[in-house]
C-alpha cells in the first residue's frame, strides 16, 4: 500500500473525428473506494470505462494505474494487471454452463497451449463454488447460461470477474432492467465485494446509487461536473440543471 | 448434477468422451475395414483422393464452425502441403540418369523446357526427405501464422477475412502458372513415380499410401477432438458468444484465432501431401479460388461443428462429384450449386445436425434399454458443452451480428 | 526502360493508360453495384459478376435481333439494350433478396456460400443456353475507329463510349445513396434495422430494391462491356475477386474510396503490365493492395466510429 490512490485518470480525451466524447477528464480513485460516475446519455460515461480497459484508446493523456501507464496496454494486459471490467449488456457465454462460464474466467492457462493442456484442479472447482455461492448461483451451476434471467445474467458476469480478483472492478450499470429484489440482492452483493477492491461503477438509478456510493462523480459533455458526496452532489445546482432536474 | 464434476475425468472426456470416440472407430472401421474388402485398387485409389479432402474438411470444423474464422483459401494450405511432396517426388524422378537427355541434366524436366540452367534455391531442401517431411508442415504454418498475425492482431474478421484469403488464394494460382519454370506451370508437377526408389504407382504401394492416409486422417480426427475439448475449444465457442468477454477475461483473442488457423492449414498441408502421394500430381487447379470454396462446402454438408461430420461430408460429396460429373458433367454444376444454397438455407447443420436430430431418440432408447447414463451415451449433441446450432441464433459471425445487435 | 525516347514513354503511358481506364470502367461498374450491396447491406454477393454477365447476354441477344431481324435498327439498339439489360438484372435480383437473401441477413458468410452457389447455376444456365464459346456483339458503325490524339496516341471510341457510362452511371449511383430519400432509407435500414422500422421505413420493401438496384447495375455494366469484349459464361466471375477486393480497399462504406481504388489497382495493374508479364502485374498489384489491408483493414476511405 505505497498511495492511497489506485487509478490516476489525467486529462483525458478521446475524440471521434473531432467529436470529443471525453475531454481533459481527469479523476481519482482511492482504494477500496465506490465510486459512481453518473450523468446524461451522452456524458462519456461507457467511453470512460471503454478507456480505461484499453477498448478505445485515448487521444490523449495519461491513465496510471498503480503507477502502470494502461493507455499504452493490450486489453488482455490490462486485465492481467488486476482491472476487470462488466459490460452494460451481460456478456456471458450463453451456450455454455454456468460453471464452464465461471472456470474459463479463471486467472490461469491464459495462453494457447496454456489452456489447451489446461487441467481442472479441486482448488479451481473449490473456488468456482465459492463464487456461485456468492453470486446465488450455486444451485444453477450445471444449468446453460443462456436459460439463465436478466438478473441472474448479470450477476453471472460479476462472478467472473470476481474469479479473477481484480484490485480494480468497473461495472456498467449493473442494476439495469432488474427487480427490486434483484437489484437490493446485487447492492448487498456490491457491498461485500467492495471489502478489499475498488469498485468504478455507472448507474442512473439514484436510489441504488446512494446506497452504494462512497462518492460520486458527475460527467457531462465528457468533463467533469461535479464530484463529491451523494448529498452534496444532489444540492449541487448544475448537477441539478443538467441532470437530476431533468 | 447439481454438486460440480463429481464424475472421475477419464482419458475417453479428453476427445469428447466414449460417444465421440465410437464415432472415429466406426469412420476406422468403414475406411480401413469395409472399403478395402468391397473395392478393387482402382476405386480404393479414387477414395483415398477423397479422403485427402477430409483433412481440409476437418481444419475448416475446426477455423470456420468454432472459431468463426471463414478461410476461402484453404487450397493454399492443401497446396501448399502438396506442392512441397509433389517437388520431392520431382526432384527424385529428375535424377541425371532419368535426365540424360536434357540439355541441363538432373533438374525437372518443365525447368528444361523454360530455359533453366540451375535448381532454384528454394528446390533445394527437397533433395532431403526428412526436410520435406519437415517443410510440408511447417511452410504452411508459417503462411498461416503471418496471414494470422496480419489479420487478427488488428481485428480483421469475418467477411473481411473471407475476401482476402479468397483474394490470396487467387494470387498463388496466378503467380503458379505465371512462374512455369519454377513451378511448373497450368500443368502442375506430374510425372511422379517413387519415393526414396520405392515404386509408388503399383497396387500395393496404393494399399501402403491409402493405408497411410487413413491412418493420418484418424489421428487428425483425434487431435481435432482433443483440441476441442480442452479449456480452448470452450474458448473458441466462448468467443464465438462473446469476443469481449474472452479479451476482457484476459486471453489474448488473437493467438487464439491465429492457433486454430494455424491448426487447420497444418491439417490441410497433410492432406495434400497425401494427395500428391495417391493422385501422382499437384496442380494449381487445386490451389485456387474454386477449389478452396469447394472445400468449404464438403465441411459444411458434413457439418460445421463436427469434425467426423466433416470427413462423411468430403467424402461424400466428391464420391457424388465423380459419379455425375461422369455422366452428367453438367448437371454436377448445378446440383453443386444447389448444395451450396441448400446446405444454407435448409440445413446449417450439414449430415451431423441431421443424424443427431434423426439418430438421437434411436440412441436415447438403447441408452435407457442398457440402463446407461444417458448424458454419456447420447453423446455430446445433449451435452451443455455442445454450441447451439447455428440457426438457433442466426449467428455464425459474431463480430457483425453483434455489431447489429449493440446498435 | 533504356531502349525507348521520352516522347515514346509518354505515348506508352498515355495508350496504357487508356488500356487501364477500361480495366478501371469495368472494376468500377462492377464495384459500384457491389458497393451498393454489400457497402450499404453488409451483404455479399459472390454472383453479382453472373448478373454482369446477364446484362451482358442480354446486350447481345438485343445486337442479335438488331443485326439480323431488323438490320435498319443496328445504330440504335445500344439505348435499347442498356434498359434492357437493367430491367433484366433488376427483375431477377428481386427474385433473388426475396427467395434467398433476405432468409441470412445476419450470416453474412451464409449468404456468400449461397451466392456462390447461385453463381455457379447461373453459370451453368448460361453455358446451356449460349455455348461454352464466347459471343461479340455486332457493333453499330458508329462505335468503330478510334480518336487520334496524337501520331502516336489514338483511342478507341468504344472505349470513350464505356468511359462515358461509367461517369453518368457513378455520379447516378452517387445521387441516389447520398443525395435522395431512398439512400436515406437504406443507410437507416442498414444501421438500425428496428428503429428504421419504428420510423415507418418498410425495411423489406427497402432491402429488396436496394438489392435489385445494385443487380440492375451490374446489368449495365454488363452492357457496358460488350462493347469493349466478348462474353462468355465466366465472364462476370473472373472479375469478382478483385472486385470484392476494390471494395474492401475503397473501404467498404465510401463510394468514393471505391472510385480510387478502382483507379489505383486498374492503372497499377495496367502499367505494370507493359514492363513485366500480366500475370506477375496482377500479382504484385494485388499482393501490395493485401499488404495495404493487413495494415489499414478499414480500407483507403473509412472514418473512425466508436465501437
Amino acid at each position: 500500500m505505497s498511495s492511497p490512490i489506485l487509478l490516476a485518470v489525467e486529462d483525458l480525451t478521446v475524440s471521434f473525428d473531432g467529436f470529443k466524447a471525453v475531454d481533459g477528464l481527469s479523476l481519482y480513485l482511492e482504494r477500496n473506494e465506490v465510486r459512481v460516475v453518473i450523468g446524461p446519455n451522452g456524458a462519456g460515461k461507457t467511453t470512460l470505462l471503454d478507456l480505461i480497459c484499453g477498448k478505445t484508446r485515448a487521444t490523449d493523456g495519461s491513465i496510471k494505474f498503480k503507477d502502470l501507464e494502461l493507455t499504452k496496454m493490450a486489453e488482455h494486459q490490462i486485465v492481467h494487471k488486476g482491472v476487470g471490467r462488466k459490460f452494460q449488456t451481460p456478456s456471458i457465454y450463453e451456450n455454455l454452463t454456468v460453471a464452464q462460464n465461471l472456470e474459463l474466467s479463471y486467472p490461469s492457462g491464459r495462453t494457447v497451449f496454456g489452456s489447451l493442456f489446461f487441467r481442472r484442479t479441486p482448488k479451481i472447482n473449490q473456488r468456482v463454488r465459492e463464487i456461485a455461492e456468492q453470486i446465488y448461483l450455486a444451485d444453477d451451476l450445471d444449468k446453460s447460461a443462456g436459460l439463465l434471467s436478466h438478473g441472474q445474467k448479470q450477476w453471472l458476469e460479476i462472478g467472473m470477474l470476481l474469479i479473477q480478483d481484480p484490485e480494480l472492478l468497473m461495472l456498467d450499470e449493473p442494476v439495469a432492467g432488474m427487480s427490486v429484489v434483484e437489484r437490493e440482492r446485487t447492492a448487498g452483493l456490491l457491498k461485500e465485494i467492495s471489502q478489499n477492491r475498488s469498485v468504478l461503477v455507472i448507474e442512473h438509478d439514484m436510489d441504488f446509487v446512494k446506497d452504494i456510493a462512497h462518492k460520486v462523480t458527475v460527467l457531462h459533455q465528457g468533463k467533469l461536473l461535479a464530484e463529491g458526496k451523494m448529498d452534496d452532489i444532489q444540492k449541487n445546482e448544475r448537477v441539478i440543471e443538467v441532470y437530476l432536474g431533468h | 448434477m447439481s454438486t460440480q464434476p463429481v464424475m472421475k475425468a477419464s482419458w475417453m472426456d479428453k476427445f469428447g468422451g466414449r460417444g465421440k470416440l465410437i464415432q472415429i472407430l466406426i469412420i476406422a472401421v468403414l475406411i480401413l475395414g469395409v472399403l478395402p474388402l468391397f473395392s478393387d485398387i482402382f476405386r480404393l485409389n479414387l477414395y483415398g483422393k477423397y479422403l485427402t479432402y477430409a483433412f481440409v474438411a476437418a481444419g475448416l470444423v475446426l477455423c470456420w464452425g468454432y472459431g468463426g474464422i471463414l478461410s476461402l483459401g484453404q487450397g493454399i494450405f492443401f497446396g501448399l502441403g502438396g506442392y512441397c511432396m509433389a517437388m520431392f517426388l520431382k526432384l527424385e524422378a529428375s535424377s541425371p540418369e532419368n535426365t540424360a537427355i536434357q540439355s541441363t541434366p538432373g533438374i525437372p524436366d518443365f525447368m528444361d523446357w523454360n530455359q533453366l540452367t540451375e535448381l532454384p534455391w528454394f528446390w533445394q531442401p527437397f533433395h532431403s526427405f526428412t526436410a520435406t517431411l519437415i517443410l510440408i508442415v511447417a511452410v504452411p504454418a508459417l503462411f498461416a501464422f503471418l496471414i494470422g498475425v496480419a489479420m487478427f492482431k488488428r481485428r480483421v474478421g469475418g467477411v473481411y477475412f473471407a475476401i482476402i484469403t479468397q483474394a490470396i488464394a487467387s494470387i498463388m494460382t496466378i503467380l503458379i502458372i505465371g512462374q512455369q519454370g519454377y513451378t511448373g506451370g497450368i500443368n502442375g508437377i506430374t510425372d511422379l513415380r517413387s519415393l526414396m526408389g520405392w515404386d509408388i504407382q503399383t497396387d500395393f504401394a496404393k494399399y501402403v499410401l491409402y493405408f497411410a492416409c487413413c491412418a493420418a486422417l484418424i489421428l487428425c480426427l483425434l487431435a481435432g477432438q482433443f483440441i476441442l475439448n480442452s479449456r480452448y475449444g470452450q474458448l473458441l465457442i466462448a468467443m464465438r458468444d462473446q469476443e469481449d468477454r474472452v479479451r476482457f477475461s484476459g486471453y489474448d483473442v488473437a493467438n487464439i484465432k491465429i492457433f486454430v488457423f494455424v491448426a487447420a492449414s497444418v491439417i490441410s498441408a497433410i492432406g495434400g501431401a497425401f494427395f500428391t502421394l495417391q493422385v501422382g500430381f499437384m496442380s494449381p487447379s487445386f490451389v485456387g479460388t474454386v477449389a478452396s470454396i469447394e472445400m468449404v462446402i464438403f465441411c459444411a454438408v458434413g457439418g460445421r461443428l463436427s469434425l467426423i461430420g466433416a470427413a462423411y461430408g468430403a467424402f461424400l460429396v466428391n464420391l457424388a462429384k465423380s459419379s455425375l460429373s461422369e455422366s452428367f458433367p453438367q448437371l454436377w454444376v448445378v446440383a453443386m450449386g444447389a448444395l451450396f444454397i441448400a446446405v444454407v438455407m435448409l440445413f446449417p447443420r450439414g449430415l451431423a445436425g441431421l443424424v443427431s436430430d434423426y439418430a438421437a431418440p434411436v440412441r436415447n432408447w438403447f441408452a435407457s434399454a442398457f440402463k446407461r447414463e444417458t448424458v454419456a451415451a447420447s453423446g455430446p449433441e445433449t451435452r451443455p458443452s455442445a454450441p447451439k446450432p447455428p440457426e438457433s441464433k442466426a449467428r455464425d459471425d459474431v463480430s457483425m451480428a453483434s455489431a447489429q445487435e449493440s446498435h | 526502360m533504356g531502349g525507348y525516347t521520352g516522347e515514346e514513354l509518354t505515348a506508352i503511358f498515355l495508350m496504357q493508360g487508356f488500356s487501364g481506364l477500361s480495366l478501371f470502367c469495368v472494376f468500377l461498374l462492377m464495384a459500384l453495384g457491389l458497393a451498393i450491396i454489400f457497402g450499404q447491406m453488409g451483404v455479399i454477393n459472390m454472383a453479382h459478376g453472373e448478373f454482369l454477365t446477364l446484362g451482358a447476354y442480354i446486350t447481345y441477344l438485343v445486337s442479335y435481333v438488331a443485326s439480323d431481324v431488323w438490320p435498319f435498327l443496328l445504330d440504335y439498339y445500344f439505348p435499347v439494350a442498356i434498359i434492357l439489360a437493367f430491367v433484366g438484372t433488376f427483375i431477377l435480383g428481386y427474385l433473388v433478396e426475396r427467395f434467398l437473401i433476405r432468409f441470412l441477413y445476419n450470416r453474412p458468410l451464409d449468404t456468400l456460400l449461397a451466392t456462390w452457389g447461385l453463381g455457379l447455376i447461373m453459370q451453368q444456365i448460361f453455358r446451356s443456353t449460349f455455348g461454352p464459346r464466347e459471343k461479340s456483339v455486332v457493333m453499330p458503325d458508329w462505335l468503330m475507329g478510334s480518336y487520334q490524339a496524337t501520331d502516336m496516341v489514338d483511342i478507341p471510341l468504344n472505349g470513350l463510349l464505356v468511359v462515358g457510362i461509367t461517369i453518368v452511371l457513378t455520379i447516378a449511383v452517387f445521387f441516389l445513396l447520398y443525395r435522395s430519400r431512398w439512400g436515406i432509407k437504406v443507410r437507416a435500414t442498414t444501421q438500425n434495422r428496428m428503429m428504421a422500422n419504428a420510423a415507418g421505413i418498410n425495411t423489406e420493401r427497402v432491402d429488396r430494391l436496394t438489392f435489385a438496384l445494385g443487380c440492375g447495375i451490374a446489368g449495365v455494366a454488363g452492357a457496358a462491356f460488350t462493347t469493349i469484349a466478348s462474353t462468355g459464361p465466366t465472364t462476370g466471375s473472373l472479375y469478382i475477386v478483385d472486385t470484392f477486393l476494390v471494395v474492401v480497399f475503397g473501404g467498404a462504406a465510401s463510394l468514393l474510396g471505391t472510385v480510387a481504388s478502382a483507379f489505383g489497382i486498374a492503372q497499377a495493374q495496367s502499367i505494370l503490365s507493359f514492363f513485366l508479364s500480366g500475370s506477375m502485374a496482377k500479382v504484385i498489384t494485388l499482393m501490395t493492395v493485401v499488404g495495404i489491408l493487413m495494415f489499414r483493414p478499414q480500407g483507403l476511405f473509412a472514418s473512425k466510429v466508436r465501437r
